[in-house]
């Protein structure tokens, strides 16, 4: 019986065929840094904070983030702001807020414990760096520029939960997939190729 | 011939060196780029593009490969005998190159042929200097003074020296058929007919042993990565490590053009094609052979080392002496 199966010459060439066949497939490879994946709409990537469309942060430093993130990555210092120069609607603004991306564990509950959509999980995923104090991000890379701003600022309500909240929501970050979106957040160093995109 | 060097006859001397050179040259580019194709088509196979970071199309790859074989460690380890384990890749590549000498590659006109030395033993030339390639493989092995190694070693002494009786006894069909053991002269004896048909059961035999003498998939025991980690060459490392690698693959090209010239008919066109040239035709059908070795390394799996024996012991070498008596007796009775 061995020997019978060790000499089956058909299905040696069967076999043979079924590489050959394989040569002409298409393949499946997303060849990555020029081409990305298509992901889930809302991935869970680097955070991001955001501000009115006047330019003022949305975050007015309550620290509710920072009690409810389970890994401990946030810290938030929240200070007054000062009466003719306000930095957000509210009473307070964060003086000092920095995400350790190491201890993140991205599951966006920051996100959903924010009063006034200001902190954001964005789809950017490529957060390498060569020193793990480097990916201690603070407000000068998290921040939005001032030109990105989203939503109406409230009035000066002392509260300063925004107007329209809720309706803001929606629009997530200022990420858009489909528009291509900068890799890394300091520079536009590759933009998403439509033709790489895989199909879902 | 008192020496001076612009003489005529010193001339053909130089004229035969400029030859070795130029092959040399364009062997070693064939063969870095058999390999780019080797990684490519395997990757096609296994659902991957291959190599296409460096270059366009990845064509960049052998050179990066190669600066980064040179560049890297030369080590030897303490166990090792110095002067052989050093010397064996040198053994390996030398014999490799060497075939080259007589191998022909094609004739523009009758009577001029493409070749460094048209030998009239050319055959028995080649299987010798193969043969002595062995010793590469069993010595760098042996010397390494490691376990993995030695055990590659040995196996490629038993692997190599059982194929190589089925293998030459394949061939000697075609030099009964042709009454030559001139290259040219076998090349010239299947003007009409490629001696792959009436020598199919050799030509099969050749196709097989082939593999298993230049040590490629699913003969590659010697190697055997899964069980020998790297075989004969585990210890070996940067520019040798690339010399054995080179050689393996100028075997496999050897391999290809003993099998274009002995039975695919070498330079003869096909019947209404002759409008192409003879080394376009060669080329073409040595290319075809590499393709094929590389279809085998991708589709099967390693021979079990009991199984590798048995079959070229019990099978091939039987086939072999069969078809070899039965080609011996139908030519003597044709005349």
């Amino acid at each position: 019986m061995g020997r019978k199966k060790l000499y089956n010459v058909g299905a040696l060439l069967a076999g043979l065929g079924v590489t050959f066949k394989f040569m002409f497939q298409k393949k499946p490879t997303i060849q990555y840094p020029s081409e990305k994946k298509r992901h889930a709409p809302r991935f869970h990537g680097l955070h991001e904070l955001r501000r009115y469309e006047d330019g003022k942060e949305r975050c007015i430093g309550c620290e509710l983030c920072s009690s409810v993130c389970p890994a401990n990555a946030i810290t938030v210092i929240g200070a007054e702001n000062a009466p003719g120069d306000r930095r957000s609607p509210g009473e307070r603004y964060a003086a000092l807020y920095e995400i350790d991306e190491l201890r993140c564990i991205f599951c966006g509950m920051c996100e959903e414990a924010c009063p006034t959509d200001a902190i954001v999980l964005t789809p950017r995923f490529e957060m390498s760096e060569y020193r793990r104090g480097s990916l201690i991000y603070s407000k000068d890379r998290l921040l939005v520029p001032p030109e990105a701003g989203v939503g109406t600022a409230p009035d000066d309500r002392p509260n300063g939960i925004p107007a329209d909240l809720g309706s803001v929501a929606e629009k997530k970050s200022t990420v858009d997939w489909h528009e291509g979106y900068d890799a890394t957040w300091r520079g536009s160093i590759l933009k998403t190729q439509t033709k790489g995109l895989a199909e879902e | 011939m008192s020496g001076a060097w612009w003489t005529p006859a010193a001339n053909i001397w130089w004229l035969v060196l400029l030859k070795c050179v130029v092959l040399l040259f364009v062997v070693i580019t064939t063969f870095a780029y058999a390999m780019l194709f080797e990684r490519k088509v395997m990757g096609w196979m296994q659902l991957r593009p291959g190599p296409n970071r460096v270059g366009p199309w990845g064509l960049l790859q052998p050179a990066v490969d190669a600066v980064k074989l040179i560049l890297k460690e030369d080590l030897t380890p303490k166990t090792a005998d110095p002067l052989i384990y050093r010397l064996a890749p040198f053994i390996s590549l030398f014999t490799a190159f060497s075939v080259y000498a007589v191998i022909p590659f094609s004739e523009p006109k009758p009577g001029s042929i493409w070749a460094i030395g048209d030998v009239n033993a050319g055959i028995l030339f080649i299987l010798a200097l193969t043969s002595v390639g062995i010793y590469g493989i069993s010595l760098g092995g042996w010397a390494s003074g490691s376990k993995y190694p030695l055990l590659g070693s040995v196996r490629a002494t038993a692997q190599m020296i059982s194929y190589e009786l089925a293998m030459s006894m394949s061939l000697i069909g075609v030099l009964i058929l042709a009454g030559t053991t001139s290259l040219a002269g076998i090349v010239h004896g299947q003007l009409k007919l490629w001696y792959f048909i009436p020598q199919f059961v050799g030509f099969i035999i050749y196709v097989i042993t082939a593999v298993a003498e230049t040590n490629r998939a699913p003969f590659d025991l010697v190697e055997a990565d899964a069980e020998l980690v790297g075989g004969f060459n585990t210890e070996y490392s940067g520019l040798r490590f690339g010399l054995f690698f080179i050689a393996e693959y100028i075997n496999m090209l050897t391999v290809s053009c003993i099998a274009t010239l002995l039975f695919m008919g070498g330079w003869n066109a096909i019947d209404g094609l002759t409008f192409i040239p003879g080394i376009v035709w060669f080329l073409v059908k040595v290319g075809a052979f590499m393709f094929f070795y590389i279809w085998l390394r991708s589709t099967f799996p390693r021979f079990r080392y009991d199984r590798l024996m048995a079959f070229g012991w019990k099978v091939l070498l039987p086939i072999a002496t069969l078809n070899l008596i039965v080609t011996a007796v139908v030519v003597a009775v044709r005349g």
